[in-house]
C-alpha cells in the first residue's frame, strides 16, 4: 500500500469492527480510496462489504474503528450525515416512487422551492444538465415504472450526484442488468472519474473487477485480506483470496455418454404474458446422462419454455412427455410427482418461502408424502431429521434448521434448493440461471452437482444467459431465438463469437426447428 | 422456568404491554383535560369487573365473542388475508343458529349441536364467498368483505322479519330449550351473569387455530400460500382452493361466535339497527394479540374488561362510556406504531442487550 500517498487518500476506515447478535460482520478492517480511482470492494456473499459500506454511508454505526474522509475525521451518524460529507450510495435493490417522474424522484427531500411550490421546471433543468454531462441521457420527465431497470439504476446515479456526491458507492450494480447495460454502465463510471468523482464498487463478480477498476480490496469473512492494483493482478489470484482455496473455473467433467430420451419437447407453442407468442412451436430432447444447455438473451421464451414445462403456463399446442408419460398440461404437482425438479430462476419468489423454517423449505414439495404426512397431521420429527440431513449433505451453512430461509445468505438459500430439488430423485432436473447472483465458489459448488447429477444418469436442463456457463456446463447446446430453438451445437466446436451471432438471430437455420 | 420468564420478557410481550400502559396514560390525559378524574376512573373500572360475581361473569360474557371474532381474523392474516369481514360472518352466524334454534325439533343437547354447527357453517361459507371472489374473479378481499357485512345485516333482518319475528314484535321467539347453550349452575354460581358453552368452545378454538396452522397438512398449505403465493403455486399448492378454505376456516369462527352469543347469551334475536361490532373489535384484537392464538385470547380479556368496565367508569367517576373507545384507539394506535414504542422501551432494550453480551 505504499503507493497511497496520504494527500489524495478521500475515504479511509480504519479498524471498523462491526458485531451482529451471532456473528462479527466487520473485524478490524482496513479500507482505502484514493481520489478518482474506482476502487473494488471484492467478496463472498456475506463477507461483510455490504455490512462496511452500510456503515461509511451512515446506516450502521461501528462498534470499533475511525473513518477519514479527506484526512479529517468524522463521525457519521445516518445517511444525511453521508451526503453532506459527499458520500452517496447507489443501492442493489432502488429506492425509487414508481409512479413519480424521474425529476421528482431525484428532487425528492431537496426539492428547489419557487415560493411555496416546488420549481419543477428549474428541478428538470438541473436534472438534464447532469445527465448530458456524465453521458446519463436520462428523461428528465418520463415516470419510473415506465423505464427499464437500467434506466431506473442511472436515475439513482442523478441522485447521489444532484446531491453533490463526491464519492459514489455502487452496490452489486451488474446483478440487475443485461449485458448491453452492463456495457453502457461501465461507461458511465469512466465518465464520472473523468469528472473526478471516485467510485466504490461492491461486487462479487471478478470480470467486472478487471474490466473497470483500478485497485481492488479483498475481503473474507469479515477481514481484510488484501489490498491490491488491479494491473498486477489476475482472476486466478482474486478468486484464491476472495475464497481462501484455489477455485477451479473451469468444470471438470467426463465425457457425456447419453443414454434413452427423458424429456421431448414437440412442436409446443405458448403464449407470453402480454398476450403475444412467446413460445412458437418449440421442439428438443434431453437424454439421459447429459447436459442440454439452453443459451439466449433474456426474454426470447425462456422463462416460458420453464413455466410450461413445469405447469405453471398453459401450451397452447404440441406435447411434452417425460419418458413415456403425456404431462402437457398437467398440474405442476403431478408434473413432480412424475419426476420432475426444477430448480427456479427466482429463488425469492419461486424457490422459497422465506419467512419458512429451513425445515419447512427442505419439504415444500413433499410435505404432503407418507414419510412427513401421518392422517393430515405432519410429522415434524421427520420434516426435521430430514432437513438436517439434507442441510449436512450440501453443506448448507445456516445457524439452524429453525432459522428462516431469509436469514441466509444467496449461495446458501441456491443450496438449499438444490439439496430439495436433488433429493426428489428426478428423471429430470431443469435448473434455470442455477448461479445468478453467486460468488465463485458457490458456482463451482452447484456446477459440480449438476455434473454429478448427470452422471449418475440424469437428465439435466440448464437455461441459462451466462454464455461461459453454457459453454463450460453443457453437453449440447441449444440456441433459442424468439421461442424457437434456432440449432443445436456442441460446445466444443462453438465459441462465443458464433453463439453470440444465434442467439441474436442472424445465423438462423431453415425453418427454425432444431437440427442434430 | 426460564422459558416462561423469556416468553414475558421477550419484545413480542413487552411491546403490547408497553403499548396498553401508553394507552390508558392517554386516556387518562383525555380524561384530566375533560375535568375528570382518571384515577378514580379506571379504579371504578376495575371495581365494576372485578368487584362482584354477576359483573366478573358478565365480563367474561363480553370477552367470549372477541375471542372467536379475534381468532377469525387473526387466522386469515395468517393465510395472507385481510378478513374486515368478521363482522357480517357472525351476524350470518347468530341468523342461521337462531333459524335453527327456533325452527328445528330435536332432543336436548343435540339441537343445540346442530344449531352451533350451523351458524358457525354459515359463517364459514359467508366467509368463503369471500375468498372465492378473491380466486376466481382476483376482487381483492377487503373491498368485498366490508361490503359483506351490510349485506350481511339486512338480510339476517330480513330473514328476521319474514320468517322469525311475530306479528308487531322487534324480534324473534325464544329458541327451544333444547338448543340453549347456557350452563344453569355456573350461571347461578355467577348471580344470573349469562355463562355459557361459547367461552369454552372459544378456547377450545384457540388451541385448534395453533393445530391446523402448524400441526397439519392443511395449514402447512395455509401459511405457505399466505407467505409466499407464487412459491406455493411452484411447489404444486393449488393457491385458489387455499385462499377459500382460509376465509371459511376464518368465517366459522365468527360464525361459531355469533352463534354462541343467540344460544348462550340472548336466546332470541332482535332486528338490528346496526351492525353489533364484536367483529371490527376482532381486528384490534388480532393486532394486539400479535395473530397468535395466545395473544388473541388475551387481546380479548383486554377488550373485554375496558369496554365492559367502561359503564362502571361511569357511575364512580362520571365519565362518559364513549371515553373509553379513547383509550382503546390509544392501545390500537401505539400498537400498530410499534415503532414509538419501542423508542420507550430503548433504554429497557439497551441494557438488556448489554448484559446478554
Amino acid at each position: 500500500m505504499n503507493h497511497l500517498t496520504q494527500e489524495n487518500i478521500v475515504v479511509e476506515m480504519r479498524g471498523i469492527t462491526k458485531r451482529f447478535p451471532g456473528i462479527i460482520a466487520n473485524d478490524n478492517i482496513q479500507l482505502k480510496v484514493k481520489k478518482g480511482e474506482i476502487h473494488a470492494l471484492l467478496g463472498e456473499n456475506g463477507a461483510g462489504k455490504s455490512t462496511l459500506m452500510n456503515v461509511l454511508f451512515g446506516l450502521y454505526q461501528p462498534e470499533e474503528g475511525d473513518i477519514l474522509i479527506n484526512g479529517q475525521k468524522v463521525n457519521i451518524t445516518s445517511p444525511n450525515v453521508a451526503n453532506e460529507l459527499g458520500i452517496g450510495m447507489v443501492h442493489q435493490h432502488f429506492m425509487l416512487v414508481e409512479p413519480f417522474t424521474v425529476t421528482e424522484n431525484i428532487v425528492l427531500g431537496k426539492e428547489p422551492k419557487k415560493g411555496m411550490s416546488i420549481d419543477i421546471a428549474k428541478a428538470a433543468k438541473d436534472v438534464e444538465n447532469l445527465s448530458k454531462q456524465y453521458g446519463l441521457m436520462v428523461d428528465p420527465h418520463a415516470k419510473i415504472e415506465d423505464i427499464s431497470v437500467g434506466m431506473q439504476q442511472r436515475v439513482e446515479i442523478l441522485k447521489t450526484l444532484y446531491r453533490g456526491a463526491e464519492i459514489i458507492i455502487f452496490d452489486e450494480p451488474t446483478a440487475v442488468l443485461t449485458p448491453q447495460e452492463i456495457h453502457e454502465l461501465i461507461e458511465i463510471m469512466h465518465n464520472l472519474v473523468k469528472e473526478g468523482k471516485t467510485i466504490i464498487l461492491i461486487t462479487h463478480k471478478l470480470k467486472e473487477i478487471m474490466a473497470v477498476c483500478d485497485s481492488v480490496t479483498i475481503i473474507r469473512r469479515g477481514k481484510t485480506i488484501d489490498t491490491l492494483s488491479v494491473a498486477n493482478t489476475n482472476p486466478d489470484e482474486l478468486a484464491a483470496k476472495m475464497v481462501g482455496r484455489e477455485v477451479n473455473f473451469h468444470v471438470e467433467k467426463t465425457e457425456a455418454k447419453p443414454k434413452e430420451v427423458i424429456l421431448s419437447v414437440q412442436n409446443v407453442t405458448a403464449m407470453g404474458n402480454r398476450g403475444v407468442n412467446a413460445l412458437k412451436g418449440i421442439s428438443l430432447d434431453v437424454r439421459a446422462g447429459e447436459i442440454l444447455g439452453i443459451a439466449g438473451v433474456d426474454g426470447n421464451g425462456q422463462s416460458e419454455l420453464i413455466e410450461v414445462l413445469t405447469g405453471l403456463r398453459k401450451s397452447q399446442g404440441g406435447t411434452i412427455k417425460l419418458r413415456d408419460k403425456d404431462i402437457t398440461n398437467k398440474l405442476p404437482r403431478e408434473i413432480s410427482e412424475s419426476g420432475l425438479s426444477n430448480i427456479p430462476e427466482d429463488r425469492h419468489k419461486r424457490g422459497l418461502v422465506l419467512d419458512f423454517t429451513m425445515s419447512e423449505n427442505m419439504v415444500l414439495e413433499t410435505y404432503f408424502h407418507k414419510e412427513f404426512n401421518k392422517g393430515g397431521f405432519l410429522d415434524y420429527n421427520a420434516i426435521e431429521s430430514h432437513a438436517a440431513k439434507l442441510i449436512q449433505e450440501f453443506d448448507v451453512r445456516t445457524p439452524s434448521i429453525h432459522t428462516p430461509a431469509r436469514a441466509l445468505s444467496g449461495g446458501n438459500q441456491q443450496k438449499a434448493i438444490i439439496a430439495r430439488e436433488v433429493h426428489k430423485d428426478p428423471e429430470l432436473l431443469i435448473a434455470a440461471q442455477p448461479t445468478r447472483g453467486l460468488d465463485v465458489g458457490a458456482i463451482e459448488f452447484i456446477h459440480k452437482r449438476l455434473v454429478e447429477q448427470r452422471d449418475k444418469g440424469k437428465a439435466v436442463l440448464l437455461v441459462s444467459f451466462e454464455l461461459d456457463e453454457i459453454l463450460n456446463v453443457s453437453d449440447r447446446i441449444a440456441v433459442i431465438y424468439e421461442g424457437q430453438i434456432v440449432g443445436i451445437v456442441d460446445p466444443k466446436q462453438t465459441n462465443e463469437q458464433e453463439l453470440g451471432l444465434m442467439m441474436a438471430g442472424s445465423k438462423r437455420t431453415q425453418g427454425g426447428t432444431s437440427v442434430e | 422456568m426460564n422459558k416462561v420468564i423469556g416468553i414475558f420478557t421477550k419484545d413480542s410481550f413487552l411491546v403490547p404491554l408497553v403499548a396498553i400502559l401508553l394507552g390508558l396514560i392517554c386516556g387518562a390525559i383525555a380524561m384530566l383535560a375533560g375535568g375528570f378524574d382518571p384515577i378514580l376512573a379506571y379504579q371504578s373500572l376495575l371495581e365494576k369487573v372485578f368487584g362482584d360475581v354477576y359483573n366478573f361473569g358478565e365480563t367474561i360474557r363480553q370477552i367470549t365473542p372477541l375471542i372467536f371474532t379475534g381468532l377469525s381474523v387473526a387466522f386469515a392474516f395468517r393465510t395472507g388475508l385481510f378478513n374486515i369481514g368478521a363482522e357480517g360472518q357472525l351476524v350470518i352466524g347468530m341468523i342461521a343458529s337462531v333459524y335453527a334454534g327456533v325452527v328445528f325439533d330435536l332432543p336436548p343437547g343435540i339441537h343445540a349441536v346442530v344449531a352451533l354447527l350451523i351458524g358457525g357453517i354459515a359463517g364459514g361459507l359467508w366467509g368463503a364467498f369471500v375468498g372465492w371472489l378473491k380466486a376466481t374473479r382476483g376482487v381483492h378481499e377487503v373491498i368485498t368483505s366490508i361490503m359483506m357485512n351490510w349485506i350481511a345485516l339486512y338480510f339476517a333482518n330480513w330473514v328476521l322479519q319474514t320468517f322469525l319475528v311475530p306479528e308487531g314484535q322487534q324480534r324473534s321467539e325464544n329458541i327451544k330449550d333444547s338448543a340453549v347453550l347456557t350452563i344453569g349452575w355456573l350461571s347461578q354460581m355467577f348471580d344470573s351473569a349469562r355463562l355459557h358453552w361459547g367461552t369454552a368452545i372459544a378456547l377450545l378454538g384457540a388451541v385448534a387455530f395453533f393445530v391446523i396452522l402448524w400441526k397439519t397438512k392443511t395449514g402447512f398449505e395455509l401459511r405457505a400460500v399466505g407467505l409466499n403465493p407464487h412459491a406455493s403455486e411452484y411447489a404444486g399448492m393449488n393457491v385458489n382452493r387455499n385462499v377459500v378454505k382460509a376465509m371459511f376456516i376464518g368465517g366459522l369462527f365468527a360464525g361459531l361466535g355469533g352463534a354462541c352469543e343467540v344460544l348462550g347469551v340472548f336466546h332470541y334475536q332482535a332486528v338490528m339497527a346496526a351492525l353489533p361490532g364484536y367483529g371490527f373489535d376482532g381486528i384490534a384484537v388480532a393486532l394486539i394479540g400479535g395473530n397468535t392464538p395466545f395473544g388473541v385470547v388475551l387481546g380479548a380479556i383486554l377488550f373485554g374488561i375496558l369496554t365492559f368496565g367502561a359503564t362502571g367508569m361511569k357511575f364512580g367517576a362520571g365519565v362518559p362510556v364513549e371515553l373509553i373507545r379513547v383509550v382503546i384507539a390509544s392501545v390500537i394506535f401505539f400498537v400498530a406504531a410499534h415503532g414509538i414504542v419501542r423508542l420507550f422501551l430503548k433504554p429497557v432494550l439497551n441494557r438488556k442487550k448489554k448484559e446478554a453480551v
